[in-house]
């Protein structure tokens, strides 16, 4: 009982990060109907834009705000910066080509992933990096003889704050009113005066924010980053958004927190080798019996 | 009937006499150059051969397959095994592989191939990645988890001839890449190819007009899967050793950008998306760590100033015309 609880709270840690990611997906391909590739990669940029204040150039943001402190100053200069940079990304390489269509951009959104995996391989080097211990404190509790890290804690409330605010932004105010109504129809959206420039913007800014922060934590729940763990989260990630339904905020949540305990409980009841095959073979037969996802819609075709 | 037939004629004469000039290019080019670039244009080969498979599934039917990586692994892989463990000819084996990898194609993808889009795309992508994962966990002891299989033949036919050196090895690979190409340009003026670029350009009114979507479809990737298993093949057989890492995730995004920068569904767009992709690495090798970050560079360039790829496959503007101006004929 005790392992499957703690499995279970292992599978949640990793499954909200596998949402928060998610989210960056979801959004962007709800609105823009492009599957923006470079997003598990800005993921990785906000975990190196992390070590880089936490822990390499003498801990600043650390020494400056104190442990905690300094955490919580990370984590909010890498979504400034990692907005910043997705909304780059936007103008430069997948706006010129949205008249093309859909296909080309996704072309560009692996070259743009390409070159930002590189980019960090250049500027931070090749081997993998470490968040020291001394900048993030490793105590591990003990409550009612389930083991659970204060890390993990941490983690997981910060997760959820953002995810629920996310939720609010998204399903209760009148600028998520904008950003569903620009994901049901774009055409009809701009006619009825939403502004779909601030619309584009935002997503792109905000997604990649939350990647850049789920970054940040990754970096302070697991210590070791690498130039290429983008591509494995953000594959995970993307497998999530679709397991709950693209273009649906809720369900990327699900979907990513569904996928984490999945892949725990594989791991602990099946194997560990086998665990991710365990989790596509489950993606696939969620598939074939709901071919859009766990709360994705119907949607009718045009003829 | 008349003015059809010339029209048709001066565009085969054009072509033919630029395929032949492109077919000397190939058969002296291994004379003048040295072994190394040798093989990195065999390498090119085996790009173009997995990218033509690919055209068949994304460019002809548009259909997103992020996993074609997984079905050349079935073909490499069958390949190896067959041949380390039984002595089986590697050429008996090419065949053997190509079914391989179709026979499981169509097992994995009859129950998917009603999924939509990126939907479909994930699915492909999560095939890709379980036969990786599971040829790295070394099932029943028979892939030899992440070190692979290693010494694997060469090609031979009898003890008359092996395929044993570079030279050997480049001729081989694009022998076989000479005899897709006739074959697939054979199959896009075919019936099947005419259906599929219908089901590409609308699926409801392929199907209204009474075209099997579902069975075109499963065609197309069974054919690609085959070929990619060819492709795999020859692989295990130049490099004698086959291992996952060969078959990731970014191998198979590399195969779809070489779809898309070529052109869609257009056959030289293939050939000149493979040198792209093959050929780009090598040319900037002098760049050292920057040299991928050039490539990621160009492709959202290229994407920018040609989003419809280099040489894009203009099937309406020849084929239509002539049956125009035939109807004009009659009517006036």
């Amino acid at each position: 009982m005790k392992i499957i609880l703690e499995q279970l709270l292992n599978g949640l840690t990793i499954g909200s990060f596998y949402a928060l990611i998610a989210l960056g997906y979801s959004m962007v391909y709800g609105v823009m109907k492009l599957i923006n590739f470079a997003h598990g990669d800005l993921f990785a940029l906000g975990s190196y834009l992390g070590f880089t204040l936490l822990v390499s150039g003498s801990a600043y943001a650390t020494v400056t705000f104190g442990i905690w402190g300094g955490m919580i100053a990370a984590m909010l200069i890498a979504a400034i910066g990692i907005g910043i940079a997705g909304t780059l990304i936007e103008r430069i390489a997948y706006r010129p080509i949205y008249p093309a269509g859909r296909l080309p951009a996704v072309v560009s959104a692996l070259g743009a992933s390409i070159v930002i995996q590189n980019g960090i391989m250049v500027i931070w080097g090749p081997r993998p990096q470490a968040y020291s211990s001394q900048v993030v404190p490793s105590v591990i509790l003990n409550i009612g003889g389930i083991k659970i890290t204060l890390m993990q804690i941490v983690v997981l409330i910060i997760s959820f704050i953002l995810m629920g605010l996310l939720f609010y932004i998204i399903q209760k105010t009148t600028f998520g009113a904008a950003i569903r109504a620009c994901a049901l129809d774009r055409d009809t959206a701009a006619l009825m005066g939403i502004n779909i420039e601030t619309i584009i913007f935002f997503i792109f800014a905000l997604g990649p924010a939350l990647g850049g922060m789920a970054g940040v934590m990754v970096g302070m729940y697991y210590r070791k980053i690498s130039f290429t763990m983008g591509w494995n989260y953000g594959l995970k990630a993307f497998t999530a958004t679709i397991l709950g339904g693209i273009g649906n905020i809720p369900g990327a949540m699900i979907g990513g927190l569904l996928l984490g305990i999945l892949e725990m409980l594989g791991s602990v009841y099946i194997s560990t080798a086998y665990k991710d095959v365990f989790v596509f073979i489950i993606l696939i037969l969620v598939l074939i019996f709901r071919p859009t996802g766990l709360l994705g819609e119907k949607i009718a075709e045009k003829v | 009937m008349k003015l059809n037939k010339n029209v048709n004629q001066k565009n085969s004469i054009f072509k033919n006499w630029l395929v032949i000039l492109v077919a000397i290019l190939f058969i002296i080019l291994p004379f003048i150059i040295n072994a190394y670039w040798v093989d990195v244009l065999f390498f090119f080969g085996v790009y173009a051969l997995l990218g033509l498979s690919l055209n068949i599934v994304l460019g002809e039917v548009g259909l997103f397959d992020l996993g074609h990586m997984g079905f050349m692994a079935i073909g490499a892989y069958t390949t190896a095994i067959l041949n380390t463990t039984f002595g089986i000819p590697i050429i008996i084996l090419l065949p053997v592989s190509a079914i391989s990898a179709g026979a499981f194609a169509w097992l994995v993808c009859s129950p998917i191939i009603h999924l939509r889009g990126d939907y479909l795309c994930i699915v492909t992508i999560g095939m890709g990645e379980i036969v990786r994962l599971t040829l790295n966990n070394n099932p029943f002891g028979i892939t030899g988890g992440s070190n692979g299989v290693y010494g694997i033949d060469f090609p031979s036919f009898g003890s008359i001839f092996v395929v044993d050196n570079s030279t050997k090895f480049y001729y081989y690979i694009w022998l076989i890449v000479g005899l897709t190409i006739i074959g697939l340009v054979n199959l896009q003026r075919s019936r099947i190819g005419r259906a599929w670029n219908c089901i590409r350009e609308d699926e409801i009114a392929a199907e209204s007009t009474g075209i099997d979507v579902r069975y075109y479809k499963l065609l197309a990737f069974v054919l690609g899967a085959g070929l990619a298993g060819v492709a795999g093949n020859i692989y295990a057989s130049k490099l004698m050793i086959v291992s996952p890492e060969s078959f990731s995730f970014m191998e198979s995004c590399m195969l779809f950008c070489i779809v898309l920068i070529g052109g869609m569904g257009s056959i030289p767009g293939v050939l000149i998306g493979a040198a792209a992709i093959s050929l780009f690495p090598e040319v900037f090798r002098a760049f050292a760590q920057y040299r991928m970050l050039i490539f990621g560079v160009a492709m959202v360039i290229m994407m920018i100033f040609r989003p419809g790829g280099i040489w894009p496959r203009k099937r309406g503007a020849f084929e239509f015309k002539p049956l125009l101006m035939k109807a004009g004929e009659e009517n006036g």
